[in-house]
């Protein structure tokens, strides 16, 4: 489904302010997996899910999602096939437009925007029954603007938008960071409802290790733009936080250093 | 003020409100500070009175409009092709209309219209012919609202909108945001350069300069509208822009009367754009200011109680 071939991604080169963000780094998922990702301050993570989404242009290697070369296609387009949900509630969604607008754009999607009707009727009940599913009450709301809900609120429209024309790819970048732990848990809960549901492709940053053992069928750890651990299967069932943490000391001769760092 | 100068302002209020919907469109639309429209103005007026001159009233005012939107275009692909700040592209394209504004006008500074047929002179042998220059202006300007209210409810419309509000997200679902801005300012400054037009027509001249500071006119009619009118829904935003740009020519012509020079009403235009777009600040300063003064007052009376 995804294969990303020795990808590297420098930023600033030549000046005193080099950073290799992402160093010859390769992975590949099937289709249907779940791969979470940990990792350090500055470890890469954010970087790798921009050059997946085409934000930024990698330096070399190649990138491939369902068998297509889409290593020098623009972020939009990728967008047709990627949904992403971001860290910072307020990037995923137009905040002086209604609810119901913000679905209307992600449901068209997949197509060329005309000069068509933004907003059908059919497409209004459907948004209803979509909203009712996240269970928040949206679905009485869908005149309102954006700009009224709280964090979570818009974290969980915003998976909403991500998928509701589903994805080949789903990224998301530490999507409940921001949030506070009761609204944490419960987008978190929608996140494994949706992708379960739709079985979809997923590549999950989290800060929080014991989700990142508990959610999805792989679990990836960066360090310096490197993949240094790739846990599946047995291995990562019997896997602790406690050696988690362990594990990275050992192989990076760091201590695991994030400031969002959850070990609960 | 006497009638014939309240109808002249509603009349002007109305062709200058085209101006102020273009202008909605790149500053609250697609929340971009475009200072083409200085240039824009001017280019749709300096064809539309070419064109006039040759005879051609109506097409003038198409034809006009289609000027505007390459205008626009120009300064979306300086923005988003060549990395320019969208300010600085503005004012590029607007110092490089001048030039082009005056070979349109043959390298003439003034074209005057005197006895030549306009869109005004349409209704003429008819029992309207008297109220055309309030009929026609009421007409388009309606016509235009309903338009552009459609438009952007259409899909491209939304896309349009969610741009000036989160680009991102716009990208993150699959659109190409340089494309929305192009199509946004093509559509701003294609309704700026119709206003000019119609200008031309209704005054019967276009001058070189009658562009200048026509930017800050219409977000003064914009955020009139917003502070009065309110920006509920997206038909009353609207609505509201048509009527800010009335007022604004209403208050003018009140000050005129008042005995105030037209060479002050730049700088009075100037202040009010200044005052409303700082309305936040002063908003947030008067309400610690208020905070401090209660505080005192509670420490006053405790300080009271105790002695
Ligand atoms: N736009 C940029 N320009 C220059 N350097 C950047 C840029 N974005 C990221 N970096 C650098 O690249 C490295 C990787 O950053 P990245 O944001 O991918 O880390 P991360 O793993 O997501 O970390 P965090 O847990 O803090 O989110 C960091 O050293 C960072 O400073
Ligand atoms: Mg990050």
């Amino acid at each position: 489904m995804l294969k990303i071939e020795t990808i590297t991604k420098i930023f600033s080169p030549g000046s005193i302010n080099e950073k290799k963000a992402i160093d010859n780094l390769s992975l590949t998922l099937d289709k249907g997996e779940f791969v979470t990702v940990i990792g350090g301050n500055g470890a890469g993570k954010s970087t790798l899910l921009n050059c997946i989404a085409g934000v930024l242009e990698t330096d070399s290697g190649k990138i491939y999602l369902g068998g297509e070369d889409i290593t020098y296609m623009p972020e939009y387009k990728r967008s047709r096939y990627i949904g992403r949900v971001f860290q910072d509630p307020l990037l995923g969604t137009a905040f002086d437009m209604t609810i119901e607008e913000n679905l209307a754009i992600a449901y068209s999607k997949a197509k060329t925007r005309g000069l068509a009707p933004g907003i059908r009727k059919s497409q209004s009940k459907l948004f209803r029954e979509k909203l009712a599913r996240l269970g928040l009450g949206l679905e009485n709301r869908i005149q309102q603007k954006v700009g009224l809900l709280s964090g979570g609120q818009r974290q969980a429209l915003t998976l909403l938008l991500a998928t509701i024309v589903k994805p080949e790819l789903l990224l998301l970048d530490e999507h409940t960071a921001a949030l506070d732990p009761a609204a944490s848990r419960q987008v978190m809960d929608l996140t494994r409802q949706l992708i379960m549901e739709h079985q979809l492709t997923t590549i999950m940053v989290t800060h929080n290790m014991k989700n990142a053992l508990e959610f999805g069928s792989r679990t990836i750890m960066m360090h310096e733009g490197r993949i240094i651990l790739d846990l599946q299967g047995r291995e990562r069932t019997e896997m602790t936080v406690e050696k988690l943490i362990e594990h990275f000391s050992r192989k990076s001769g760091e201590v695991l250093d994030n400031d969002r760092l959850l070990l609960i | 003020m006497n009638v014939q100068v309240l109808f002249g302002s509603i009349e002007l209020g109305m062709i200058y409100a085209i101006m102020a919907l273009g202008v909605f469109i790149s500053f609250r639309t697609l929340n971009m500070p475009d200072l083409t429209v200085d240039g824009s103005f001017v280019l749709g007026a300096a064809v539309s009175a070419v064109m006039c001159t040759s005879g051609h009233p109506q097409a003038a005012l198409g034809t006009a409009f289609l000027a505007g939107c390459i205008a626009g275009s120009c300064t979306a692909l300086l923005h988003t092709k060549l990395k320019i700040q969208p300010l600085l592209a503005g004012i590029l394209v607007m110092l490089g209309l001048w030039s082009v504004n005056l070979r349109v006008m043959a390298g003439k500074a003034n074209i005057p219209l005197i006895n030549k047929t306009t869109v005004f002179n349409l209704l003429d042998g008819t029992a309207l012919e008297t109220y055309a220059t309030m009929i026609i202006p009421a007409a388009i300007i309606i016509i235009l609202m309903l338009l552009l209210y459609y438009f952007l409810k259409t899909e491209l419309g939304l896309v349009i909108r969610a741009t000036g509000d989160n680009e991102q997200m716009v990208r993150a679902l699959g659109c190409n945001t340089d494309w929305t801005i192009l199509i946004g300012l093509a559509v701003a400054n294609g309704l700026v350069a119709l206003s000019g037009a119609m200008i031309a027509q209704y005054q019967s001249f276009a001058d070189i300069t009658m562009g200048t500071g026509m930017v800050i006119i219409g977000l003064a009619s914009v955020i009139i509208g917003e502070v009065l009118f309110g920006i509920k829904s997206l038909m009353r935003r609207l609505i509201a822009v048509v009527l800010g740009a009335m007022l604004y020519r209403l208050v003018i012509a009140a000050a005129y009367q008042l005995g105030m020079s037209p060479n002050d009403f730049k700088l009075v235009s100037a202040l009010i754009v200044a005052l409303a777009l700082s309305m936040p600040v002063i908003k947030e300063r008067y309400q610690i200011w208020k905070k401090r003064r209660e505080n005192h007052a509670n420490h006053l009376g405790e300080e009271r109680k105790n002695a």
